[in-house]
């Protein structure tokens, strides 16, 4: 029989508090901007789910958010930090983009899932590579990831000012960074009018097989297992070193997935604007955020992305009503990663003593 | 062509240039390393220098004052160095990620007051040369070395400072202990939070200076996310350089030369893509990572381990 478990309350309570405070502060900001701040927030609100496309809208801006965030959930659990999602996005989408570029005469039922899986291999190199460095070098994966980023972005931006360039524009005297169009099979299903597309579907079918992977299965027991304590699982038998490297191939592969998503849903062309940013659009960033904000728990983290989507698609209409700069909402988000994280200590202080209340929990990993 | 690089003139086009472009990477890194060496990783530079960047532009703008503006720059990365060091020390949050919501946080916050403030974007006359006589006359050295701004000269006068600092002093020592052994620092009544709390805020200030020192002396102007990764590549260098003050110097050098060689290459129209030519200081600071965790160099022990008191 299941009791009641307060730490699962607080999972949920404290980020909600957490957020709040941010979203409070950022009504502090408004006010300094000489905006209401209530004025905002509805216009905000009304931009993100004030009619069907501007839902669809939300949606689809939260989509890479939860990928990138469901792979942050399994990174995290395994105990290791996955900051290089923008990098596995782009390689992720590169994948995706080479697939629609070279099979131009495939039928949709082909193309399309071809497409996912490059970006799934794509991301999972990307997000591989840190593992290794991390398992067989001991390179610390924060600041191998970031590397990554970075040589991504530029990889990118390397193909796309000459490898893969959209051909009619190839002999222009400026040189727009992006490819042609992809062919109109490789496209995901879409719900017209609205920009709704397939790939938030898939999005959330896999934040429920991330559930069952981490919660579920051995394997999942194992990742967990190791996340809680390294140490204790090489003792216990567990190849620490192969399941971390799994968590980032998995977590990479999400992203990379993500990028593939972004890409056959919405793009339909690779483009940038010098940097890896000008594609993601920070979405390796932000799909921390969500992960973080749905208590890092896969299932979770599917609210989690669609708030933050909003915020995305409502900062558009703050600055069309309102005339406060988008930017606004990067701010917010800092400010919500900086409560959430800080919060923590009050989400483990509990739990803490809930472990030493009833030591039989501790079993229960 | 290739062969064109190779004169004298583009070569010591290259260094001065190099030089100077250290100078950002410098201050961030040397400050980070102070607060890393205290166990503490203030992954949230970048957003400190953004902020900074911002702020010394702007209050140049508005004053013509360049002082002005290098001091509210430094105050701007003072207060947030203490509050990343408040999140990391006193609440104990995950450092890696508190890191990312202060970039997220600067990124959009420089950018939001920028297009708020500055309603069309001008130059401002930022720090101008200096020379230095005699020395600055000299063949090749000369230019490469004594023709820089005072800032540049500073982030090298930085260097030795801080070895001097963290090897030679009673300070240096206590902020290598808590970074090493925290518990016995403890015990020795060293204050572990103390230590960290000066370090952090400390290298919050030298963010602070690199920021400014991009917006009033190397671009002279602000705009959005200016320092494009810099504050990261900075936290890496840190790394690089086994927490010692002069190999991080060379790691910036390095990342400084690639950048001025590859503005040097898109000048002489040398066909490289410059796309690969800057990938590649960030391949080999993996590379040197990859060395770096091998050999064990003398990782602060209990760096990114918030101190927990024993009872």
């Amino acid at each position: 029989m299941k009791t009641f478990d307060p730490s699962r309350l607080n999972a949920i309570i404290v980020p909600l508090i957490a957020g709040g405070l941010g979203l409070l502060v950022g009504a502090g900001m408004l006010l300094a901007l000489g905006a209401n701040p209530l004025d905002a927030y509805a216009a905000m609100l009304q931009g993100a789910f004030g009619s069907p496309n501007a839902f669809a809208d939300t949606l689809v801006k939260a989509c890479p958010l939860l990928f990138v965030g469901i792979g942050t959930c399994i990174a995290y659990r395994c105990g290791v930090i996955n900051i290089g999602g923008e990098g596995q996005i782009v390689m992720g989408a590169i994948a995706a983009t080479a697939v629609g570029l070279t099979f131009q005469n495939v039928p949709a039922i082909l193309l399309v899932p071809l497409g996912l899986v490059g970006g799934f291999l794509g991301g999972a190199f990307w997000g591989g590579l840190a593992g290794v460095l991390k398992v067989k070098f001991r390179v610390n994966e924060v600041l191998s990831t970031i590397m990554l980023n970075s040589i991504a972005g530029f990889f990118m931006v390397f193909l796309l000012t000459g490898p893969i360039i959209d051909p009619t524009t190839a002999d222009n005297a400026i040189k727009i960074p992006q490819t042609q169009r992809l062919p109109l099979a490789s496209d995901l299903w879409r719900w017209i009018p609205t920009r709704f597309h397939g790939g938030i579907l898939l999005g959330v079918v896999l934040a429920i097989l991330a559930y069952i992977l981490l919660w579920r299965t051995t394997i999942g027991y194992r990742i967990r297992a190791v996340g809680a304590n390294a140490r204790a699982s090489n003792y216990a038998g567990i190849n620490v070193g192969r399941y971390q490297l799994l968590a980032f191939l998995l977590s990479g592969a999400l992203a990379g997935l993500g990028g593939a998503v972004e890409l056959l849903g919405v793009t339909h062309r690779l483009f940038s604007d010098g940097s890896a940013h000008g594609f993601t659009g920070n979405a390796g960033f932000n799909g921390i955020v969500a992960a973080l904000f749905g208590g890092l728990h896969p299932i979770g983290t599917i609210p989690a992305s669609i708030l933050f989507g909003a915020l995305l698609v409502g900062a558009n209409q703050l600055q069309r009503t309102i005339q406060v700069p988008s930017a606004f909402v990067v701010t917010l988000d800092g400010l919500i990663v900086v409560f959430v994280v800080a919060s923590q200590i009050w989400a483990q202080r509990r739990s803490v003593k809930r472990v030493e209340a009833s030591p039989q929990t501790v079993k229960d990993l | 062509m290739i062969s064109e690089l190779f004169t004298l003139n583009v070569l010591v086009g290259i260094l001065t240039s190099g030089v100077r472009l250290a100078t950002s990477y410098l201050y961030a890194a040397i400050g980070e390393t102070f607060g890393q060496i205290s166990g503490v990783l203030n992954l949230g530079v970048e957003g400190i220098m953004l902020v900074a960047a911002y702020t010394a532009y702007v209050v140049v703008l508005q004053t013509d004052n360049l002082w002005l503006g290098l001091l509210a720059a430094i105050l701007v990365g003072l207060v947030m160095g203490l509050g990343m060091a408040f999140i990391s020390v006193t609440l104990k949050a995950e450092q890696g990620i508190s890191g990312i919501g202060v970039y997220l946080f600067g990124l959009g916050l420089s950018d939001l007051l920028y297009r708020i403030t500055v309603k069309s974007p001008q130059t401002i006359k930022g720090f101008q040369n200096i020379q230095i006589p005699v020395l600055t006359d000299l063949p090749i050295v000369g230019p490469i070395l004594f023709n820089q701004n005072i800032l540049v000269y500073l982030a090298f006068a930085l260097v030795p400072i801080a070895w001097w600092v963290l090897n030679k002093t009673t300070f240096g020592l206590q902020v290598r202990a808590v970074g090493q052994n925290p518990e016995a620092a403890d015990t020795l009544g060293i204050s572990v939070a103390k230590i960290r709390y000066i370090t952090v805020t400390l290298g919050g200030a030298f963010s602070g200076l690199a920021g400014a020192s991009l917006s009033i002396a190397l671009l002279n102007i602000f705009q959005q996310n200016i320092t494009s990764g810099q504050g990261f590549i900075a936290v890496a260098l840190v790394y690089f350089g086994a927490w010692q003050p002069f190999r991080v110097m060379l790691g910036c050098l390095l990342f400084s030369m690639v950048n001025a060689l590859q503005l040097w290459i898109q000048v002489l129209n040398i066909p490289i893509p410059p796309d690969i030519a800057l990938m590649m200081p960030y391949v080999l600071t993996i590379i040197a990572l990859m060395f770096a965790a091998r050999v064990a160099f003398v990782q602060p022990a209990a760096l990114t381990k918030p101190f927990e008191r024993g009872e």
